[in-house]
């Protein structure tokens, strides 16, 4: 789908969110779910920085490190890849705190769907630096570079461009993962909506307003992404060229 | 002790008997994503105007989360008149959203059959109906089959999120376990071990299913 079209629904779905706040009975709505949403916003932040992190460093362990940690690093994605994300959350939040540790429900929020997030992402960032070609590799060790010093000014900033899109998409599964953290007492935007639905019964203004608001978000993110791989690919091409 | 085997072996018959509610969500939700998705993608290319519609309808359900989708169909529908149990209106929910994503695949498996399929189909005067049945499907389907069983796991791993409106599959009988002993670390860990344990056995075999089509489409 055209960058445009997606604006678009962008702009469609921001009016219509704004024209439905006019209406007595969606206003009354409007401030609880937004509150919500910047929590909603918050985690998904947060666990997307998480996500980055966890998957450069169990790409990297798997790739390069030495054989203890490959192997933690294997179990790690396994684990997080196999089992699903309501499980890990509700494994972090019930099963910790009977060993002892006990992190509030937002740390939480954020270990859980960051590291999620993080095994899916180390695929994709081992898939980027595999990518890039093999003479890249080549003439990185004709120069006598060191393999930090390769990664860091060589494959990883090539790599970079392959990952935007399969990142942007993960970003997004993240964002609709946050939903689940509802279930762990967080009030979030589909917290919200549940709460005022039991208190209330107004369910369509309620759900519409929330699916609006959950579509505008991940639009946002997408179109972000979309401007991010635009901008990143113009120096790859003009690269290409010379 | 922290692990206590003994209550471990106690549950696990209670849990076995709420996987299957979990595996049968699984199957009836991938049934309908897998069917409805090649609907989608059939109707696509059957009817060209109606393109634009379904793009923006995939890109609305794969933009929202399911877990709200799950409550619109099983709130919002008794509104209207339409009373779901818990189950069907879950199922329903993972059935057409993970149906957006299957028909985005079956799409490229359609992309992938060369034009002069389609012209062939137009010179031998078949109708629009044969050429999908016994021409275009026959050779896009076998493709992509490991693309749609990736789809059958994370369907299957979106199962957990039915015990939020109350269905008893694992994951709502874990935490009633759990809520009921104030042991959640035997269930909750048996329940992650389980999707741990089928996610990997899948995996396995969707690999071998890969090797095999390879094979059998490499002329």
């Amino acid at each position: 789908m055209g960058i445009r079209t997606l604006v678009a629904m962008l702009v469609i779905a921001l009016v219509v969110i704004g024209a439905l706040a006019t209406q007595e009975s969606y206003r009354v709505f409007m401030p609880g779910l937004l509150q919500g949403a910047v929590l909603t916003i918050e985690i998904a932040v947060l666990g997307s920085l998480l996500a980055i992190v966890m998957g450069v460093l169990a790409a990297l362990a798997r790739m390069y490190g030495p054989a203890p940690l490959r192997w933690l690093a294997t179990v790690y994605v396994e684990i997080f890849r196999g089992t699903s994300a309501l499980v890990q959350l509700f494994w972090l939040f019930f099963v910790l705190p009977q060993f002892g540790v006990t992190i509030n429900a937002f740390v939480v929020a954020v270990l859980a769907l960051g590291l999620n997030v993080g095994a899916y992402g180390s695929e994709v960032v081992r898939g980027a630096i595999l990518s890039v070609a093999r003479g890249q590799w080549e003439a990185c060790t004709a120069l006598n570079m060191s393999r930090p010093q390769m990664l860091r000014r060589i494959i990883l900033p090539q790599a970079f461009v392959a990952m935007i899109p399969p990142w942007g998409n993960l970003f997004i599964e993240l964002l609709k993962s946050t939903a689940l953290v509802s279930l762990i007492t967080l009030s979030d935007l589909a917290f919200k909506a549940q709460q005022m639905n039991q208190n209330t019964f107004k369910t369509i203004p309620i759900f519409t307003l929330v699916l609006l608001m959950y579509l505008a978000m991940s639009l946002v993110l997408t179109i972000g992404m979309r401007l991010l791989e635009r901008r990143a690919s113009i120096g790859l091409a003009r690269g290409k060229a010379a | 002790m922290i692990w206590d085997w003994a209550f471990a072996f106690e549950i696990l018959p209670v849990l076995a008997r709420a996987a299957i509610v979990s595996i049968e969500a699984t199957l009836i939700g991938f049934a309908l994503a897998a069917s409805l998705g090649l609907v989608l993608a059939v109707v696509r290319i059957a009817v060209p105007w109606t393109g634009w519609t379904i793009s923006v309808l995939v890109e609305l359900i794969r933009s929202t989360p399911l877990l709200i989708q799950i409550f619109f169909l099983y709130f919002v529908f008794p509104k209207f008149g339409v009373v779901l149990d818990a189950f069907t209106a879950g199922v329903l929910a993972i059935g057409i959203h993970y149906a957006a994503y299957c028909s985005e695949v079956y799409r490229a498996g359609f992309d992938n059959i060369p034009r002069g399929q389609w012209e062939a189909s137009i010179a031998l005067n078949l109708s629009a109906w044969t050429t999908f049945r016994d021409i275009i499907i026959p050779q896009a389907i076998p493709p992509i089959v490991p693309a749609l069983g990736n789809y059958l796991v994370a369907l299957f791993k979106e199962t957990p999120l039915l015990s939020a409106i109350a269905v008893l599959e694992l994951m709502q009988t874990a935490k009633i376990i759990g809520s009921e002993t104030f042991r959640y670390t035997e269930p909750m860990t048996l329940v992650g071990l389980f999707f741990l344990a089928m996610s990997l056995v899948s995996a396995a075999l969707i690999r071998s299913l890969e090797g095999l089509l390879n094979r059998r489409t490499m002329r």
